[in-house]
């Protein structure tokens, strides 16, 4: 079965989707959408440096976006706002990558992929990679679900409660580093931001728990993947960017849904 | 009586700044303390070590074996991005019983809201249920940093009310920041005036009239102070009379 380049294609989607999903719902409640941004353009960094120093790429993007991370919470706080740190590093490292990969004039690299994703070249191997990457994700999260709700929450009430901000912190900047390193394949560093915010905002109005969120997100991410898959065949359009079109289309039907409920 | 929190000499620094400096207080059982001070006077910086939120430069601070702390920070940022309900939130980070969560929300007068979502309540409502959620331990030291922010002059005092009925209630002690100076200050047994350190403290009166207070303040919020009893004590004659009043 999975000899089917479509049905590795469609499992592909799916585990990014559901790793995705939760993750999303934190990058909206906590408004990092733009670090989820650096820290995607940070790994195409990651993989020039692996082709340039011959190093396995997985690793090298998941190091490159947590030293994104680090640089981001190291930088704000010094007299430049958030908003405005993210602007510099983000851009800067896309440019460093794009920069690095045409230096690197006898490696041949087809750029495009990494940046927009093939979703219909991944392998059985990257099939392993994108669900170990998914599982592991949702197992950290489950774990600690309690004290990452409530460091998201107010991190002085989560203080007062034991529990230590920062690590929470820590445990989604990790995160949000293992998703986009296993995305890349599935939908590429431009466009990962979009599969994080997209299917969690688009879940916001139908839910009325965190929970019922993080869940509307997974389906609305996966029928996105599917969708998206489907559509591209149709169409004949690049896949990454058709499933962000498809759930773009169900954020909106979702949001005139809620106005309209909201009547 | 010994007190239920104590700092001795602690000193603070975030982001190169000296923000408290030397600061000594002791808190005892079932006193309403209010801190005042101009922005940046470290006043929420000082709760917040209260409950090891930040870390001392130097200093230390020592309480009773097993104090339960409740805290009523600042304000929430909970963006209306997050669905959650008031019985879900006050059951964060530890799942409780149904009647503690009826309870608490009773106690702060906010019984019936327990289905309701976060985002869809009035400032007043919400801060209720900060102090719902910190009341839910039946805590024996209540810190309150600003509680009021945002609310109208009827709602801080109707909130301040509820605090005094709390402390008479459950007997615990009450640390509590603001910027309401006449309202707050009327409901507290002791005042602190801080500017980085200890500036004056003792009851309402006297640091109301003392000089490193109209330093900071001027005199206008004294007359504020006077007006406020006076209509809180229906009594036209003699307002500084009735210092024991509150």
């Amino acid at each position: 079965m999975l000899d089917d380049f479509l049905v590795r294609a469609a499992l592909a989607g799916l585990g990014v989707a559901i790793a995705a999903a939760p993750l999303g719902c934190f990058v909206v409640w906590r408004r990092m959408a733009y670090f989820g941004e650096a820290t995607a353009h940070a790994a195409i960094l990651g993989v020039a440096l692996a082709l340039a120093f011959s190093l396995p790429i997985l690793p090298s993007v998941l190091v490159a976006a947590l030293i994104m991370a680090g640089a981001v919470s190291a930088l704000t706080g010094r007299g430049y706002a958030m908003d405005t740190v993210l602007g510099v590093l983000a851009h800067s490292a896309l440019a460093a990558g794009l920069v690095a990969v045409a230096l690197l004039g006898n490696v041949r690299l087809d750029l495009m992929a990494f940046l927009f994703g093939d979703i219909l070249a991944v392998n059985t191997s990257d099939l392993i990679v994108i669900w170990g990457g998914a599982a592991s994700v949702l197992a950290l999260m489950f774990s600690r679900w309690s004290a990452l709700l409530m460091a998201t929450l107010s991190p002085d009430l989560a203080r007062s409660s034991g529990i230590d901000p920062r690590r929470e912190e820590l445990v989604l900047t990790i995160s949000l580093a293992v998703v986009v390193a296993v995305a890349i394949k599935v939908v590429g560093v431009l466009l990962i931001a979009a599969l994080l915010v997209i299917p969690a905002a688009a879940a916001r109005p139908m839910a009325r728990t965190p929970e019922a969120m993080v869940i509307g997100a997974i389906v609305i991410g996966a029928a996105s993947a599917l969708g998206g898959l489907w559509a591209a065949l149709m169409l004949d359009t690049p896949t990454g960017p058709t499933i962000v079109c498809v759930a773009a289309l169900i954020f909106l039907l979702s949001t005139a849904l809620g106005v309209v409920r909201n009547r | 009586m010994s007190p239920v929190i104590q700092t001795h000499a602690i000193s603070v620094k975030l982001g190169g700044r000296q923000v408290l400096h030397d600061v000594s207080v002791s808190i005892n059982p079932g006193e309403i303390v209010t801190i005042v001070g101009p922005n940046g006077s470290g006043k929420s910086t000082f709760l917040r070590a209260l409950i090891g939120a930040v870390p001392l430069t130097s200093g230390e601070i020592s309480k009773t074996a097993d104090l339960r702390i409740g805290y009523v920070p600042q304000k929430l940022a909970i963006d209306a991005a997050m669905p959650i309900t008031v019985r879900r939130f006050l059951g964060l980070p530890r799942q409780i019983s149904e009647n503690t969560a009826n309870a608490a929300l009773m106690r702060a007068d906010v019984a019936g809201l327990a289905k309701r979502q976060m985002s869809d309540l009035s400032g007043g409502q919400f801060q209720r249920v900060l102090l719902a959620r910190a009341l839910l331990d039946t805590p024996q030291l209540l810190l309150l940093d600003e509680a009021t922010q945002g609310l109208d002059q009827p709602g801080s005092a109707a909130f301040y009310r509820q605090i005094e009925d709390v402390r008479r209630d459950m007997g615990c002690a009450v640390v509590m920041v603001s910027h309401d100076l006449h309202v707050v200050m009327a409901a507290s047994d002791r005042v602190l005036c801080m500017n980085g350190h200890i500036c004056c403290q003792g009851t309402p009166e006297i640091v109301a009239s003392a000089p490193e207070y109209r330093a900071l303040f001027g005199s206008g919020t004294q007359g504020a102070l006077a007006l406020y009893r006076h209509e809180h004590s229906h009594s036209h004659d003699h307002p500084h009379d009735h210092g024991d009043h509150a």
